[in-house]
């Protein structure tokens, strides 16, 4: 191992779903203490925490420390919507790689059980009692529902719709079988929110949220925590052959923004961030698509799903539709795609994905993952993007040990 | 009756359109009030009219939406001229049998009633060309 690597060391996730008897705090402090465990170290090797919640504001890193070890190590509330988990794991990794420290801890919770739709969508909107302008576009009354969707269903709805447009090929069914995959994939899951197979019928036949998505194809609101510990290749050395044998090499870490492209600010552009992500962190890990023996990737609802595929690089451009067709997204394809169950049925805690995503990985890249265990699993790679937009990639390895 | 558009890029007169924020220097066009252009970073621009015409690039047809918005409602981005935007197909069934990908539409306005003034605010829409 390089002494300039970067290594997961440990890594949890709760299981996600409904924890009416626990607070973000607690779940938090319980992934992170489980990773600490995991990585056979304790608060007192950290030389950095970041950490990340959402929709819970504040200091969540604080927040931790009092309850799991207050060792006086800088810490970092990072924010950046659904890529929250991925940008607190990628700050620990750029604390280590500026040399101010060995090893890091990164944290992301998020409590949304029974939420509803978030983000600007689901405020409820009335009209006032004189018309005044207001606002970037002056309006004198919302717009939402009425120049065109705020909540999230309808803009990914739209995203897929998009790809459709430009290449063919896209339908409701479509769209569903994908969603049909993850609620499958999802059985062999104990920590998903939802393990229950879904025939095609019942997911088409679900509450229509927003054409074409119903709500079994959208990403599920639950509670959940996720955490990782993270070490350089020279800490590693010092450590033992067990935890070196354990330890899931970081081959890539990518965060982007999206850069202007016509159409950006009218509808979110998801795919020329996570494009620029995907071709970055194959250089980084000197990796081609092909290499890839699983993918988890922000499914947050099945129209997301199917853009993804071109995007991360995974089909032809433009191939998609036949790509998924092909069956090579099924666990027993060429490329696996969420077999975790995806955001759709493992759930989505916002900030806790972008870490999940990764302790799925590295779970079948220490061929720990049981019943779902993808045979030999070698490389993997982690994507999520956060709408705003930030998109984080990152590529794993198994333990050359 | 007094108007006011509901949102200031909707021009009524002398027939209704919109206009975009046209960066003086990339053309790139915005509908929001700006503080410099986000492609170049230049912060000058012109007002110039977008085309009332244009096909449905993307659409959803939302069934579930915040409380106080009525649903179902089309919300779509229309390729107008090569200018997206967007905004609601009107004036046309909120079904997936009626609308499709690659479907022509006009801009059209409709009236988002009367405020305690008495001032009518205007909306648009795309409709079925």
């Amino acid at each position: 191992m390089a002494t300039d690597d970067i290594y997961i060391l440990g890594i949890n996730m709760t299981k996600f779903g409904k924890h009416p008897d626990k607070d973000t705090v607690d779940l938090a402090s319980a992934a992170a203490l489980a990773a600490l465990t995991d990585a056979g170290v304790t608060m007192k090797d950290m030389g950095v925490l970041a950490a990340g919640c959402l929709m819970g504001g504040g200091f969540i890193a604080q927040q931790i420390q009092k309850q799991i070890g207050q060792t006086g190590i800088p810490a970092y509330n990072v924010s950046n919507a659904c890529a929250t988990g991925a940008t607190a794991l990628r700050t620990a990794i750029m604390a280590i790689k500026a040399g101010e420290c060995d090893m890091g801890l990164a944290v992301g919770v998020e409590k949304l059980a029974g939420a509803g739709l978030l983000g600007g969508g689901g405020k409820s909107k009335a009209d006032g009692h004189t018309w005044s302008p207001s606002g970037r576009f002056g309006a004198v009354a919302p717009t939402d529902g009425r120049i065109g969707t705020d909540t999230m269903p309808g803009t990914f709805a739209q995203v897929g719709m998009e790809y459709g447009h430009k290449y063919g090929g896209v339908s409701f069914e479509l769209f569903a079988r994908i969603s049909e995959k993850n609620h499958a994939h999802s059985t062999l899951n104990p920590l998903a929110a939802y393990t229950k197979r879904m025939t095609l019928e019942e997911i088409m036949g679900d509450l229509m949220i927003a054409y074409p998505n119903t709500r079994a194809m959208c990403s599920a609101n639950c509670d959940g925590g996720a955490a990782a510990v993270v070490v350089s290749g020279s800490k590693l050395r010092t450590l033992s052959k067990e935890q070196q044998r354990r330890a899931v090499k970081v081959s890539a870490s990518v965060l982007t923004t999206d850069p202007y492209q016509e159409a950006c600010q009218v509808l979110p552009d998801v795919n020329t961030l996570t494009k620029i992500a995907a071709r970055k962190a194959y250089e980084q890990a000197g990796v081609s698509p092909s290499d890839l023996d699983l993918v988890e990737l922000h499914d947050c609802f099945a129209t997301a799903e199917l853009v993804h595929y071109d995007n991360l690089m995974l089909c032809e451009e433009g191939g998609a539709v036949d790509f998924f067709n092909s069956g090579a997204t099924w666990r027993d394809g060429s490329t696996p795609v969420n077999v975790s169950g995806g955001l759709e049925s493992k759930g989505h805690p916002i900030a806790a994905t972008g870490i999940a995503n990764i302790w799925e990985i590295c779970h079948h890249l220490r061929g720990e993952a049981g019943d779902r265990q993808i045979e030999g699993a070698k490389v993997g790679l982690a994507h999520v993007i956060g709408l705003g937009n930030a998109c984080g990639v990152h590529i794993l390895e198994k333990s050359a040990l | 009756m007094p108007h006011i558009p509901h949102v200031d890029y909707l021009v009524l007169e002398p027939t209704p359109h919109l206009v975009a924020n046209q960066c003086t220097s990339c053309k790139a066009r915005f509908f929001d009030r700006r503080n410099a252009c986000a492609n170049c970073s230049n912060t000058s621009f012109e007002k110039v009219d977008i085309a009332t015409e244009g096909i449905v690039r993307s659409f959803t047809i939302v069934t579930f939406a915040a409380p106080g918005v009525p649903v179902p409602f089309v919300a779509a981005v229309v390729d107008c001229g090569g200018t997206s935007v967007r905004g609601n197909v009107i004036n046309c069934d909120p079904t997936p049998e009626a609308v499709s990908l690659g479907m022509k539409v006009r801009l059209t306005t409709y009236s988002l009633g009367s405020d305690d003034n008495g001032v009518e605010a205007i909306g648009f829409g795309f409709e079925p060309a």
